[in-house]
This record gives C-alpha cells, sequence and structure tokens, in this order.
C-alpha cells in the first residue's frame, strides 16, 4: 500500500483544471487578450489580477466557453472547452461580476431556479439549496424576496447560485467589489473551506490584500498580457526587496531627500507619494533624517507586498538609479 | 451546437415561475383588449354594416382579432422583456454559466412567448365562442391557427429584438409595423378587395393576412387552395426567421 502511494505521487504530473495554450481573443481592432497561457492545478486558488480592463472577464469568459478564443486552445477537466461546453459547465460555477438575481422571488426561489438550470431533480434541489443557504449563512434570509435584501446579502445569494451544483471548479469574478470588510473576510473563509473539501478556485480581483491572503498563485494581466504569475510571496521576494519606505514627496523633491544613497534598489512612485525598497529601511531612515527633518511629511515603513509588486509589473516603475 | 429540451425547459420554467408572481397584473389588460375591439368595432361599428360576405361583421371580425391576440401575446414578450432580460436583468449571460447554451435560451424564449400565445389567444377565443361567434365545431380548427400565428410573430419579434441596439427602436416595431399588420391584414376589411391587380403581392407579403385567412376559413368552414399557401407561407417564414433568430443569439451571448 505504501509503496504503491510512494511510486504513484511523485512522478504524475500535477492534474491541471484549466490549461489556456496561446490564448488569444480579438474584438475588431481590440485585442483583449494576447497570447495566455495559464494552468491551474487541481485544488488551488488562482488569482488573476488586474486594472479594468486588463482582460480578466474575457480570459473567465473563455474559460468556461461562452467567449469563443480567436486562436489557441483551452482544456478544462482535461476536455476541449469548444468541444464540450456543457460537460464542462455542468462541473463549474461562475459568480459574474454584476449579481443576476430575479427581484420578485426569494432567496430559495431563486437557488431554485439556478439548480434548473443544472437539470438537478426535486430531492437534490432541496438538499442543495439547504446546504448553500448553510454556506453562505442565509438561512434566515430564506424567504425574502431578494429585492429587499442588501448589497452584501445579494451578492451572498449570487455566490450560492454558482454553487447549487455542487462544482469542482469556482470561478469568481471580482467577487468582494463593494463589499464591506466583515464581509470580505467571511468571504475569504468560505473560499479557504471550499478549498479545504478539495474545489479549485479561481478568482479575478483588483484588490491586492485579497489575493495576497487568499490565492497560492497570481498571475497579473495588463492590456490583455500576462505580465508575471507565481505565488504571491514569490513575486514580492523575486521583483522587490524587503521593505518598503513611503514618503510624501513631489518628484522635484526627490533627490534632496535620496541623494546618493548607496545601495538603493528600486523606486516607485504612486502619485504624490515615493516608495523606496530596500532590503534594511533602517539606515535610509537615518540618511533620509540628516537632510530632512520631515516636517508635515507622512513616512511609513512597512514590508513589500503584492500592491508593490502590481505597481512595478505594470509599468509605473522608475529607474532604478537617479 | 443543438437544442437540448431540458434545459430549454429550464429557461422556460424561469420565466413561468416568474409569471406566477405576476399574471394577475398582466392577463387582463392583454386579455381585454381584444375584447374591446370587438364589441366596439364588431358590434358597434358592426351594427351599420348590412352584411360581410354572408355573415355578420362581427362573425367577420372574430377570427381575424383571435389572431391579433396571439401576435400581441407574442410580441410584447419577445420585445420589452426579452430585451430586458438581455440587457438590464443579464439573465441570459447568468444562465450561460450553467450547461445551457444559446440555443437553450432561444428554444425556451419561444416556447415561453408560445404559452402566452396560447393563454391569451385562447381565452380570447373562447370570448368569441362565448360572444356566439365562433360556429362549433367547425371553428375549432382555428385553434391550430394560435401557435402557429404565435410562432410567426414570436421568431420575427426576436430576431428583431437580439439586432436592435437600442430600446427606443421597439416604437418603430410597434407603431410602423405591428399596428399597420393589424389595420390592413383582413382583420376588419378582405384587403385583396381594395387593393388593384398590380399590388396584391403586396397584401400577400403581410405576415399577418395569412394566419386571418386560415382562422376565417375556419370559421367560416370554406377552404381552397389559397389556405395552402398561408400554411406554407407560415410555416416557411417562421423557419427562416427561427435562423435569423438563432444567429442573432448567439452573437449576442457568446461573441
Amino acid at each position: 500500500m505504501g509503496a504503491m502511494a510512494l511510486s504513484d505521487s511523485p512522478g504524475a504530473p500535477e492534474t491541471c483544471v484549466v490549461e489556456m495554450r496561446g490564448v488569444s481573443k480579438r474584438f475588431g481592432e481590440k485585442l483583449a487578450v494576447d497570447t495566455l497561457d495559464l494552468e491551474i492545478p487541481a485544488g488551488s486558488c488562482f488569482g488573476l489580477l488586474g486594472s479594468n480592463g486588463a482582460g480578466k472577464t474575457t480570459a473567465l469568459r473563455m474559460i468556461y466557453g461562452v467567449t469563443r478564443p480567436t486562436s489557441g486552445s483551452i482544456h478544462v477537466f482535461g476536455s476541449d472547452v469548444q468541444r464540450d461546453p456543457r460537460g464542462i459547465r455542468a462541473r463549474l460555477g461562475v459568480t459574474l461580476q454584476d449579481n443576476v438575481l430575479i427581484e420578485p422571488l426569494n432567496t430559495e426561489e431563486n437557488l431554485r431556479v439556478f439548480g434548473r438550470y443544472h437539470l438537478l431533480d426535486e430531492s437534490r434541489l432541496s438538499q442543495r439549496i439547504d446546504r448553500c443557504l448553510d454556506l453562505l449563512e442565509l438561512r434566515s434570509h430564506a424567504r425574502l424576496p431578494v429585492s429587499n435584501l442588501s448589497g452584501g446579502f445579494r451578492r451572498r445569494v449570487a455566490i450560492a447560485m454558482s454553487l447549487m451544483n455542487d462544482p469542482e471548479l469556482l470561478i469568481l469574478d471580482e467577487p468582494t467589489t463593494g463589499l464591506d470588510p466583515a464581509l470580505r473576510l467571511s468571504l475569504w473563509s468560505l473560499v479557504r473551506e471550499l478549498q479545504a473539501q478539495g474545489k479549485t478556485v479561481l478568482i479575478t480581483t483588483h484588490y491586492m490584500e485579497e489575493a495576497q491572503r487568499l490565492c497560492d498563485r497570481v498571475a497579473i494581466m495588463s492590456g490583455g498580457h500576462k505580465i508575471c504569475e507565481d505565488s504571491p510571496r514569490q513575486l514580492i521576494e523575486s521583483r522587490l526587496a524587503r521593505e518598503v519606505v513611503e514618503i510624501d514627496c513631489p518628484p522635484d523633491r526627490e533627490i534632496e531627500l535620496l541623494g546618493d544613497y548607496p545601495g538603493l534598489l528600486q523606486r516607485l512612485r504612486s502619485g504624490g507619494r515615493l516608495l523606496v525598497y530596500v532590503d534594511d529601511a533602517r539606515p535610509l531612515l537615518q540618511w533620509i533624517r540628516q537632510r530632512d527633518d520631515l516636517e508635515g511629511r507622512s513616512l511609513v515603513v512597512r514590508p513589500s507586498n503584492l500592491e508593490d509588486v502590481f505597481l512595478d509589473a505594470t509599468g509605473t516603475a522608475l529607474e532604478a538609479s537617479p | 451546437m443543438s437544442v437540448s429540451w431540458p434545459h430549454a425547459v429550464a429557461v422556460w420554467r424561469r420565466n413561468a415561475t416568474m409569471y406566477r408572481r405576476t399574471w394577475k397584473l398582466n392577463i387582463l389588460p392583454n386579455f381585454f383588449e381584444p375584447v374591446f375591439y370587438l364589441a366596439a368595432i364588431g358590434i358597434g361599428v358592426g351594427a351599420y354594416i348590412q352584411q360581410m360576405g354572408g355573415t355578420s361583421y362581427a362573425e367577420f371580425l372574430a377570427p381575424g382579432l383571435v389572431c391579433v391576440a396571439a401576435m400581441n401575446g407574442a410580441s410584447f414578450e419577445v420585445t420589452y422583456n426579452v430585451y430586458v432580460r438581455l440587457h438590464h436583468e443579464h439573465i441570459y449571460d447568468a444562465m450561460l454559466t450553467s450547461p445551457i447554451q444559446a440555443d437553450d435560451v432561444l428554444a425556451g424564449e419561444i416556447l415561453w412567448a408560445m404559452t402566452r400565445v396560447m393563454i391569451y389567444g385562447g381565452s380570447f377565443f373562447v370570448a368569441v365562442v362565448l360572444f356566439g361567434l365562433a360556429p362549433l365545431p367547425q371553428a375549432l380548427l382555428a385553434l391550430p391557427v394560435i401557435p402557429l400565428a404565435g410562432l410567426l410573430f414570436a421568431a420575427l419579434g426576436l430576431a428583431f429584438t437580439l439586432r436592435i441596439p437600442g430600446m427606443d427602436l421597439f416604437s418603430f416595431y410597434f407603431t410602423l409595423f405591428l399596428t399597420p399588420l393589424f389595420l390592413f391584414s383582413d382583420v376588419f376589411f378582405p384587403i385583396q378587395e381594395r387593393l388593384s391587380g398590380g399590388w396584391s403581392w403586396l397584401a400577400e407579403a403581410l405576415p399577418l393576412l395569412h394566419p386571418v385567412r386560415l382562422a376565417r376559413s375556419a370559421f367560416q368552414g370554406s377552404w381552397s387552395w389559397l389556405q395552402v399557401w398561408d400554411l406554407l407561407y407560415l410555416l416557411g417564414a417562421s423557419a427562416a426567421l427561427l435562423a435569423v433568430a438563432r444567429r442573432a443569439i448567439r452573437e449576442r451571448l457568446t461573441s
């Protein structure tokens, strides 16, 4: 038994739930997605990051077989999406960016209607409705018309709908946009719970903190391209120094402040703030204090995060030396 | 890709579930409209008309209004309602995250439009019977004309709705297309008798003319080869328009 398990696991290739090879999508003149390669391992939480218009939603639509790629191939659960979209969509769930609810119906009825899209029989329907109401903590709101629900509850109903078929892959398109922090936290724990059940989660977001906390791997997209991909930790470590000094500083005061500080790794600018990346912030702070009394200037030292990687990767980076 | 009927039925059931909530508001105006026409024109104006090809004017009018009820039942459903589901509520985008495909959406919407056609056309037919304007049993042969007319106008309306860029254009569809059809398709008077020979082809092109002639033949129990042409027109035009609508829904939902 033990020997079998051992001989099986090491050599076996990691199974991928989603495999995209050289996928492009053109809408008229606009190239929405440009030769995208993605592999999403089973059981992982994968984040697709990027600002609005980066091509995230188009990439998702191609994965669940609604948008046909202009070129390239997409396999989901090992099958070609264009060949078997029904079979593939039976095994995945999608929460769209905008909640699509039937306003006059209550939560339970909305779930029932959606379950019927998956052709669940009546006993399976009731069973899944029960499960989804519990999972999303919607029990107390089961009989209320969804038009009476707050934004957070409406979002939960939308997510519950996408779980009606007990999907192996859950696709969440910007699930927490517009949600309050408490709700965001509860959604994160839901994602972890689903992952613990062995499900794969594909999420798009423009909240870097969310991606850093949730995702095993992230890919950053900009203008239809994938710019980089790795675990959040690897991305941060490989691209940036460990710490950031954030200072209020107009561009013309930069040289005054930093001068020719030795060993300066990288600088970025975000609005009126200057971000300086160094492995150890203390000597830099001393250096700055010698040159400026920092009167009326805010200065923050913090660890580098995915937000910094995003700024760096999407091209707002400055040159490394003055 | 082809239609999966269980999925089309799921689309149909979504609309039916919604409709169960709102039918009381919907059904009354839709039902009474043709009844008012029958009372005002058929009985009111009809009192001044002695004979209409061997029948009373109300008897002449009744089968035509049955077809109008079917046309309107289909048209309201596949214009405003489908447009709102498509562009405002994004219902179809959500459906397409499940195994439902664009063709199933089209089939489900047609099924649903036909359901409403049967409700409105059927209930108006019953009203006509109660007015004593439908000679039974021969008028029962007009019943299959209701879904045939409904299918044609459901396909036509869907082809239009799926192509237009904005909702404003529905006023053209209703005012410049359906209203003239209503007025000039043999419902109120035999159009061919008023047109000079060179223009009769124009009347034959009107889609409402054919179900009206079929229904009237059933009511009057007088059939001719013309009714074969009417039937062929209905089936052929419906098939062609369904093909247009199918292309349009695929382009709208799966680009």
